[in-house]
């Protein structure tokens, strides 16, 4: 199938409607006025993490609204520094916030073996190799200090970093998600029925009939 | 003053947080630490929230403990799943053995109300041959339990929480009309008809705690669909908003974040109490029974806490049992991608089941059985899921796009009991200075054998649905019952049948701990039957003295 589009489709056009309430725009306030400078990760660190962001989440530059980007590397660094954790940790991995600098300062040590630059400099096929090396656990630079990089790429840089990604009201618009539905909820729960207040598909031919009714979401 | 409810106890100075009405608190009974209550009830979930009700409700003083926040639904729950993650048991756990176990949000509350804060409101009862599984199926272990009394118990957990349901009901014994009318079912659950009968077998609306009409102060379900981040309207029948205010107002006192650290013993052998921390320093609440219901991690963990000179393998342990016999649920799943739009973030995530594989015994080349149900995870939950089979990059990002397109069928599988698969502690500590659970796990060549029927099954049921592209996410699990089971006999069990400690008589245990084998159900009505029945059982004990 062609993959589903939302043309103008933006969750956050809903924030003064019955679809949220007063917690939720604070909570969604707050994640939107993440600082943009790192407090968990150095500048060396800061580097790393904002490339391996790019890669596991590419995002397209000058999409039809202009939105900035979702700032995944500032979500991850925000989780971080609170340093709340998940409530288990495989006992292969050290601790959250340990196994990040472990698992950054070895992409890199693992980067230089190969290419004598950083990972943020070496270029994009170069990443991606290296990442599905990481993926299939065959990086065993001393720099990982024992620590599988197979487990540190599925339990924390993907998990890590794909949660932040969709944390975003940005992600939720791409995938036509409905975002927040307090107190209204919903009431067209049958196939291919939608509610006025969620997503428009744009159906072949007819992307700015969708276009219209994204513009009129509330 | 912080009004920071993680920070700042709630259940004080004579009130409880009213949760039906914005800011507003009811009136609550409080006891004197160095008064010895009946009951102290370490926990407030499905086993200690309803057992502090009825408890308090038949005349005994009961105050019961929660490490948790005692939060307010209508205020500050927020439709997030990011933000909500302040639900879950998020302090460190080790998870080790052949399939380490995902706790936190997977199966793990937090807050008053323990884990039906988050539940998927799922109310199922267990098929009454699982409580002689032993004897009556070949595996597994019997339940002290005889199912014509659970399946009045049953009834009155139904009626207590107006669950939601069909009319007939298709399996098993027959059973009264549900409280209240069954949802109306989204697209998500529609596809789980029609697979089922292109196949030809049974299928109906989940029997769900979240109310189709009006209740007291709640409105009707608005199929918003963050049930597993907290209700934000209280139409879900969580112990939060059902059990704890009747406790309340019957006169129990409920503490909220108020870790108990250890059971404190007497010279006697017999329990005096427990200490526990809250608002900065370990305090001390004196009782005359403690019951333990903090769900299968933290009920171990306390009894191994608590070892003494007398009891150097920790309380109520002297079968070796405590912590052995941890016991998950599969929760592996098929999805595909639906040429209709589906958009399954609306309604409860699981509208309709089918426990066809629970009841029917044929054609199976394992023990125990499975049911499964409709789905609706929302984004962050849903990118996990498609984390787990490994992609990311642009792969990840157009298989989300088919967000609105997607169905998927997901079990509630049993489980087999096994000794090997247990709740240890670890040396590190948290940060109340106790040292954390490790959580050892390896699903069995029975449990393996399960999950690889129910996936080939359900993939024909939702090809014959219309799914295409489908796959199977083959490593998922949910919920925790076992390490400290009941039984008939004191050299193989815990407990007995009324969930009383055999080797210490005033030391009680009352939450999923206590099942001997899982079944193919989620637990949470099963657990809530088991406290109301215990509560009669005390109260029966009581008149005769013999408590």
């Amino acid at each position: 199938m062609n993959l589903p589009r939302y043309p103008e489709y933006n969750v956050l056009d809903k924030r003064d409607t019955p679809s949220w309430d007063d917690v939720t725009r604070a909570v969604i306030g707050e994640r939107l006025a993440t600082p943009r400078e790192p407090r968990f990760f150095d500048a060396v660190q800061w580097n790393a993490v904002r490339a391996l962001c790019a890669c596991i989440v590419p995002q397209r530059k000058g999409s039809h609204l202009d939105r900035e980007p979702v700032p995944v590397p500032a979500l991850l660094d925000a989780k971080l520094a609170k340093g709340s954790g998940d409530g288990y940790r495989d006992a292969r991995l050290p601790p959250m916030r340990d196994a990040w600098r472990i698992g950054l300062a070895a992409l890199d040590a693992e980067s230089r073996a190969r290419h004598e630059l950083p990972f943020a400099r070496i270029d994009d096929d170069a990443q991606k190799t290296l990442l599905i090396d990481m993926q299939q656990g065959e990086l065993r630079h001393g720099a990982w200090q024992g620590m599988s990089s197979e487990l540190f790429f599925k339990e924390r840089v993907l998990h890590d970093i794909c949660g932040a990604y969709y944390s975003h009201p940005h992600a939720w618009s791409e995938i036509g998600f409905g975002g927040p539905a307090n107190p209204r909820g919903y009431v067209r729960m049958y196939f291919d029925r939608r509610d006025p207040w969620e997503a428009a598909q744009a159906e072949p031919g007819k992307e700015e009939q969708a276009r219209e009714e994204n513009r009129r979401v509330r | 003053m912080s009004d920071d409810p993680q920070q700042v106890p709630r259940g004080k100075h004579g009130r409880a947080p009213d949760v039906f009405h914005k800011g507003a608190w009811l009136p609550m009974r409080q006891y004197d630490q160095n008064e010895a209550v009946d009951f102290v009830i370490v926990g407030t979930g499905a086993g200690g929230g309803t057992l502090a009700c009825r408890l308090a409700e038949k005349g005994f003083k009961v105050v019961a403990f929660d490490a948790g926040a005692w939060w307010r639904p209508l205020e500050e729950f927020a439709s997030d799943e990011t933000h909500q993650s302040k639900l879950f048991w998020t302090d460190e756990r080790i998870c080790d053995g052949e399939n380490p176990l995902k706790l936190g949000n997977n199966n793990s509350g937090k807050a008053v109300g323990g884990s039906t804060v988050h539940f998927a409101m799922v109310s199922l009862r267990f098929r009454p041959e699982w409580f002689k599984s032993k004897s009556v199926l070949g595996y597994g272990a019997d339940w002290p339990l005889d199912w014509r009394d659970m399946w009045r118990y049953y009834g009155e957990v139904e009626q207590a929480l107006k669950i939601a349901g069909p009319l007939t009901y298709p399996w098993g014994p027959k059973r009264p009309r549900y409280p209240y009318r069954p949802h109306e079912l989204n697209a998500a659950a529609l596809v789980l008809a029609r697979g089922c009968e292109a196949l030809g077998i049974d299928w109906t609306e989940t029997p769900l705690a979240t109310v189709s009409a009006p209740r007291g102060a709640a409105h009707p379900c608005v199929y918003r669909g963050f049930c597993v981040s907290g209700c934000a309207t209280n139409a879900k029948q969580s112990a939060l908003v059902t059990w704890i205010p009747r406790a309340v107002r019957a006169g129990a006192e409920i503490r909220d974040l108020a870790m108990v650290g250890r059971i404190v013993m007497g010279d006697d052998g017999r329990a005096t109490g427990v200490e526990y921390f809250r608002e900065g320093r370990w305090r001390f609440q004196r009782a005359r029974h403690v019951v333990v219901a903090g769900y299968a991690i933290e009920t171990p963990r306390l009894l191994l806490l608590s070892a003494t000179d007398r009891y150097p393998e920790g309380l109520a342990n002297s079968s070796g049992l405590v912590g052995k016999n941890l016991m998950v649920q599969t929760n592996q799943a098929v999805w595909g991608t639906m040429d209709e739009e589906i958009r399954w973030y609306k309604g409860p995530p699981s509208l309709a089941l089918t426990e066809h594989w629970n009841y029917e015994d044929k054609g199976k080349d394992f023990f125990g059985g499975y049911c499964y149900m409709s789905q609706g995870p929302l984004p962050v939950a849903w990118s996990a899921t498609q984390n787990g089979r490994g992609l990311w990059g642009q792969a990840l990002l157009d298989e989300m796009q088919k967000y609105n397109h997607q169905a998927g069928l997901k079990i509630v599988g049993e489980t087999m009991p096994q000794e090997r698969n247990r709740v240890t502690l670890a040396d590190e500590k948290d940060q109340y200075g106790l040292r954390v659970a490790r959580v050892t796990y390896s699903l069995c060549d029975n449990d393996k054998r399960l999950v690889a029927h129910s996936l080939s099954f359900m993939s024909h049921a939702l090809e014959a649905a219309g799914g295409r592209d489908v796959w199977r996410e083959t490593d998922d699990t949910c919920h925790l019952n076992g390490t400290a089971r009941m039984g008939d006999d004191r050299t193989t069990s815990v407990v007995n049948a009324d969930c009383r400690s055999w080797d210490i008589d005033n030391l009680w245990i009352c939450d999923g701990s206590v099942f001997p084998t899982v079944g193919g159900v989620n637990p949470s009505l099963t657990i809530q039957a088991i406290a109301l029945r215990t509560a009669d059982r005390i109260e029966a004990l009581a008149a005769r003295g013999e408590l």
